[in-house]
């Protein structure tokens, strides 16, 4: 009998349940190792050299080196681990969310100062809100955290 | 005895840590924002408490993949805000109560909660960001504080109704606790937010407010509500609120023992404010009555 996954029919959201932590553990531990600040420096010095120091897979290299942060998430990266790499790359909460939008820092931005995304249309796969996946991407950014 | 004489609910959002460190709080777009927590400042001064046990989730600073605890009580004597990848915030170290925290470890975990025992942790903006909404920019926190770590962070989280007979079971446990303390219960987290993938800002205010009437007047009720409906309609995030439900639980209104149900509670203020960088800012306090 397979686990009960309730939570797979909502658009543009990955839960990170028990499956992506085990694929993601690398990752997202590389991530804690950036909460030391020698370790960021190190990081930011040679990131290549840095990852391989890693056992994780190359895909999960290539994202964090891109800075894709939905790569990351679709390859067992959570956004709370992600987010010491986004704090390495001194880019704020708010940036790191919006750069997984397509829409530029100042779209995102405006979006969320106009009350947010909406929930209307986006709570299940199939329905038309923006958060669908034929409505990517929203904006005009590069849909990665670096320019 | 101790007892508890009220309870707090806020959301712990890091940019507001950010924007109080960087003195950004008179700006135009966080002005709004710490406007609604004025009123909260001078009820603290008016009605500071011994120990506040504080219910917040450690969002990957403290415990890594290595180990995920559901429920962790901190039992140290001290514990220092954590480097989360920008640098620690310069906040104070905050102060724990061992002993409290040691008799509500033994108590709870003699009530069927497993938590897990910690006596050494960094405490994140989770923790620091609810003190500094109340207590503004101090050289020191006005009382020691227990943290209570939620898992919210990798799937399952707790359940609602988890949390919410959890609340009770701390209420007993604080109540059997020999010393005269007044002891407030933070509920920390939310309101609703999605930080990860396509659907990254989702707000639901609606949704936020409607939760945080039924969380004054029918917390039993609200405690049923499935995990599914939190990530549908308040973001992946917004399921941080669980943990409200667990400092409603611990309130004077709520128990399992009809000999034990007091008065509702009074509600003190109640706030709402979009946006706080991705997020909706919500904020309660609700005082027990004699």
């Amino acid at each position: 009998m397979s686990l009960h996954k309730p939570y797979l029919d909502i658009p543009g959201t990955t839960i990170f349940d028990a499956e992506q932590s085990r694929k993601g553990f690398h990752l997202n531990q590389f991530c804690m190792s950036l909460m030391k600040a020698e370790n960021r420096e190190r990081f930011k010095a040679n990131q290549r050299a840095y990852l391989d120091e890693w056992p994780m897979s190359e895909d999960q290299k290539q994202a964090v080196l891109t800075a894709d942060l939905n790569r990351a998430i679709a390859l067992g990266g959570n956004i709370y681990f992600l987010a010491k790499l986004g704090a390495t790359h001194g880019k704020s909460f708010q940036q790191m969310a919006g750069s997984m939008t397509g829409m530029t820092e100042i779209e995102y931005r405006d979006m969320m100062i106009a009350g947010g995304r909406s929930a209307k249309g986006n709570r299940v796969i199939g329905e038309s809100g923006d958060a669908q996946v034929n409505r990517q991407p929203q904006g005009h950014g590069t849909g990665k955290l670096l320019d | 005895m101790a007892k508890i004489t009220a309870s707090v609910y806020t959301s712990h959002v890091p940019a507001i840590g950010v924007a109080l460190d960087l003195k950004k709080d008179h700006e135009p777009y966080w002005q709004p924002v710490f406007k609604g927590y004025e009123k909260s400042k001078q009820w603290m001064k008016d009605n500071k408490p011994d120990v506040i046990f504080l219910v917040y989730n450690d969002h990957a600073t403290a415990f890594s993949l290595e180990m995920i605890p559901t429920f962790a009580i901190g039992c140290a004597e001290s514990f220092t805000p954590a480097d989360e990848g920008y640098g620690a915030r310069p906040v104070p170290v905050v102060q724990g109560h061992p002993e409290l925290a040691a008799h509500i470890a033994q108590s709870v975990i003699q009530q069927d909660f497993d938590l897990t025992i910690v006596n050494k942790m960094d405490v994140d903006h989770g923790l620091t960001v609810p003190l500094s909404l109340m207590c503004g920019d101090v050289k020191e926190w006005p009382c020691p504080v227990i943290p209570f770590a939620v898992n919210v962070v990798q799937y399952p989280v707790p359940s609602g109704q988890r949390c919410f007979n959890l609340g009770k079971a701390l209420r007993k446990a604080i109540e059997s606790f020999d010393k005269d303390l007044n002891v407030q219960i933070w509920g920390t987290g939310g309101m609703s937010h999605q930080l990860q993938g396509a659907r990254a800002g989702l707000i639901n205010l609606d949704w936020d407010k409607a939760f945080v009437e039924r969380m004054v007047k029918n917390p039993a009720e609200l405690a049923t509500l499935p995990h599914i409906d939190y990530v549908r309609e308040a973001g992946s995030e917004g399921i941080e609120l669980v943990m409200w439900l667990i400092a409603r639980g611990a309130m004077a209104d709520v128990s399992d023992d009809l000999a034990k149900i007091g008065k509702a509670p009074k509600e003190i203020h109640r706030f709402h404010h979009v946006p706080a960088s991705n997020t909706s800012v919500g904020h309660l306090i609700l005082e027990n009555q004699n």
